[in-house]
Formats: structure tokens, C-alpha cells, sequence
């Protein structure tokens, strides 16, 4: 029995979010995040790669010979990726500049990898790529989140639109420069997956050793 | 002699992999639960960086460079877009052979650590010390240093988290906050030291 397609591509969007519940795809989830743009850019790419590999290995699930298939989705994955790095080179290489080697590493990106391998090796072509949709969409709402906070109160924009006035150009608000720097991104993203488990407290990891007893406490 | 010692260093502190580029997060948050396990994965990783990034940098100068089949009467052949597919092939391979010697011939080390070497085919700290050594044009020398430098970076940030994470063990958290989140923020903590070696190297 499979879940119906609606369901296959909603899970993963919130209560199976690959980034902070399955821990898949974080590298360049934390790195492009400094600005939206290059959230949107890679989201984006990692979308389209995520949804036509899931679709060519389903395509071709029965013929690769099980010995040799991890090579052979590493082989499509990366060919997918030279595509839309040359692509971006082409049309959007002010971005693809600052992207620098994140966009080639969606080919080691377990997100892709991960569902790909779980996921289409199993199944036909129309589930595969709802659910590489899903996982790509639950994985670019993260992104964008933390994308939107870092470049809001980093550079006091949106987009490169002013939305608060910064000092420099004769406003109130300080940029916080911390939030453009390598720590505020794990700290966002921490905090998220706190936000997250809080509302679904069915995600919380169960504790690893039991406190021990206090007796003094009853005596 | 002496900028190939800094080079270790800078690659080492000031550009750790993990916590200053986010390279390799993945099995850097799965594997750090406990420390006997992170080392294994902290060695696993600087000797495979060690040997790729040089070999990469061999096959980049080699094969793909423009101007690499000069010597064959190709001279305008330019394979360099290649790269990523070449460099995952010889990391591929070079982690399938790792493993089959290891396990032929010193199964002590195979049993303490061989068992992460799979796993480092799609290590993206790995990937990126190539992608890294091209894109900063670094020579065989240099590039090995490079390799060995990150991979050392990273088994140090993944001990030490791994450290603070069987002491956490203990604590009493908040439940939504165990495991992912508090490692997400501690990690966040631990580059803010990290950040201090930058200010170092640039003073």
C-alpha cells in the first residue's frame, strides 16, 4: 500500500522536513543562506535536480544492477549538476559567482542521494518525483526562512530592497553583523528545529540515559 | 617550507570545514554522539582527504585542465566542466580501494574505522577540498598539505563536539531541544571560537 500522492507530497514539507528531522542536506542549506537570492537560486537548483534524478533513476530502477547502484545515481546525479552549473554560469553568473562550489556539492548533497536511494530505487516514476518534489519544497521553505532572517537583520534588506532603514543611509537600525557569519546560521537553524519539536512534540529524540533515582529527594 | 605550515594551519583553523564552511555537516551531526566514533570518522576523513585532493589535483593538471592534451596535438581541448564528475569518480574509487587493502591488510585499523570509509563517498567536506584546491589554484605540495590540514580540521571540530555531547547527555534539556537542536546550537557555539583564529591569522 502506498500513501496517496497528496499525502507523499505533503510530509515532507513540515513533519518530515529532510533538514531538520531526517539531518539530510544541511552543508549548503547553512552556506548559500546569507542573502534570499541565493537561497531562492539554490533551493531552486537543488528542486530540479532532486526531481529529475528521482525521475531518471526510477526510470531505469530495474536495470541497474543492485552491486554498482550507488555509482551509478552518484554518475546521474553529477551529470544533472554539471547541467545547471553551466547553466547559472550562463544566465545568472553574478549568483553562480556567490554560490561558488555550493552548487557542483548538491552532487554529495544526501538530500538527493537519500531520497533517490530510499525512495525512487522503489518506486514508479509519478511517486518518485512527487516526493523528490516534496523533499525539494520542504528543504527550499527552510532555506527561505533562514535566508529572509539572516539578510533582514544582516543587512537590514530583502532581496537587496531596503526594508529596515540602515544607519548608513540615514536610518535607526544597526546591521547585525553577526547574523551574516558562519554561527548565526546554526544557531537559526537550532532554534528552528526547537520551534519545530515544540509544536510536534512527537519529533523530540527520547532522552539516552535514564536520570538516575534520588533517594535523598524522598527520604 | 614555513607557508606550507601556515597553509595546514589556515586550513586547519581558520577555514575549518565544518564550522566555518558547513561542508560535511551531515555525518558531522550523525556521528558525534560519541567520541570512540568520531575519532574513527576524524581519521577516516583526513587520510582520504589526504590522498584525494593531491591525486584530484594530478588528474585536474593531467586530464581536464585546458590545455592538458597539448601534448597529444588537442591544445584547445578545455575538459575542466568535467571536474565534478572526474572527482567524485576518484574519490569513489579511491575509497572502494582504501577499503579493500585496509581489510586485506591491517584489519585492526579496517575494524576501527573501516566502516565509515562507504560513507565517505558522499562526504561533501571531501568533495569540496577538490572542488576548494581548483578554484584556489593550489600546487601538488600545497594541495596535499591542504587535504591533510582540512581533514585534521575537521576531526578536530567532530571530537570536540562529540565531547561536549556525552557530557550533555546527562543534562536536562528541554525535550524538543534534545539531540539535533542543542547540537545545532552548540556547533554554532563552537564556531564562534573557531571565528577567533580568524582574527588571529589576520593579525
Amino acid at each position: 500500500m502506498r500513501p496517496p500522492l497528496r499525502q507523499t507530497f505533503l510530509t515532507p514539507l513540515i513533519h518530515e522536513n529532510p533538514v531538520t528531522l531526517q539531518i539530510l542536506g544541511i552543508c549548503s542549506a547553512l552556506a548559500v543562506t546569507t542573502s534570499l537570492d541565493t537561497a531562492l537560486t539554490m533551493s531552486v537548483s537543488l528542486t530540479v535536480v532532486l526531481v529529475l534524478s528521482a525521475a531518471a533513476i526510477s526510470l531505469i530502477r530495474q536495470h541497474i544492477p543492485v552491486s554498482i547502484r550507488l555509482i551509478v545515481q552518484i554518475l546521474i546525479v553529477a551529470s544533472l549538476v554539471i547541467v545547471i552549473d553551466q547553466v547559472l554560469q550562463a544566465y545568472l553568473f553574478d549568483i553562480s559567482q556567490r554560490l561558488s562550489v555550493f552548487v557542483s556539492l548538491i552532487t554529495t548533497n544526501c538530500l538527493v542521494l537519500g531520497r533517490t536511494e530510499s525512495f525512487a530505487r522503489s518506486n514508479p516514476v509519478l511517486p518518485s518525483v512527487v516526493d523528490a518534489a516534496g523533499n525539494g519544497f520542504g528543504y527550499s521553505l527552510i532555506l527561505v526562512v533562514i535566508g529572509s532572517i539572516r539578510e533582514i537583520f544582516g543587512k537590514g534588506s530583502l532581496m537587496g530592497w531596503p526594508v529596515l532603514p540602515t544607519v548608513e543611509t540615514g536610518g535607526w537600525y544597526t546591521p547585525l553583523n553577526l547574523m551574516l557569519l558562519a554561527p548565526s546560521a546554526f544557531f537559526l537553524l537550532g532554534l528552528a528545529v526547537w520551534a519545530i519539536r515544540t509544536i510536534l512534540p512527537e519529533q523530540a529524540e527520547p532522552l539516552s540515559h535514564q536520570p538516575p533515582d534520588h533517594p535523598e529527594a524522598a527520604e | 617550507m614555513s607557508d606550507l605550515f601556515a597553509l595546514f594551519l589556515r586550513s586547519m583553523f581558520v577555514e575549518n570545514m565544518p564550522l566555518s564552511f558547513f561542508l560535511g555537516l551531515c555525518t558531522f551531526l550523525a556521528l558525534s554522539r560519541r567520541v570512540e566514533t568520531a575519532l574513527g570518522l576524524g581519521v577516516a576523513v583526513t587520510f582520504v582527504m589526504g590522498l584525494t585532493v593531491p591525486l584530484n589535483r594530478l588528474v585536474y593538471d593531467l586530464l581536464l585542465a585546458p590545455g592538458a592534451w597539448g601534448w597529444a596535438g588537442y591544445p584547445a581541448i578545455d575538459l575542466s566542466y568535467l571536474a565534478l564528475l572526474a572527482f567524485i569518480g576518484v574519490i569513489a574509487a579511491t575509497v572502494q580501494l582504501l577499503e579493500i587493502l585496509l581489510q586485506r591488510f591491517v584489519p585492526t585499523i579496517h575494524a576501527a574505522f573501516g566502516s565509515f570509509l562507504p560513507l565517505l563517498t558522499v562526504q561533501c567536506a571531501i568533495l569540496a577540498g577538490s572542488l576548494f584546491m581548483v578554484e584556489r589554484r593550489y600546487d601538488l605540495a600545497e594541495s596535499t598539505v591542504f587535504g591533510l590540514g582540512a581533514g585534521a580540521g575537521f576531526a578536530l571540530a567532530v571530537v570536540l563536539l562529540a565531547a561536549i555531547r556525552t557530557r550533555l547527555a546527562y543534562a536536562d534539556l528541554p525535550a524538543g531541544l534534545r539531540g539535533l537542536g542543542v547540537a545545532f546550537l552548540l556547533t554554532g557555539m563552537l564556531a564562534l571560537g573557531f571565528s577567533a583564529f580568524a582574527q588571529m591569522g589576520a593579525s
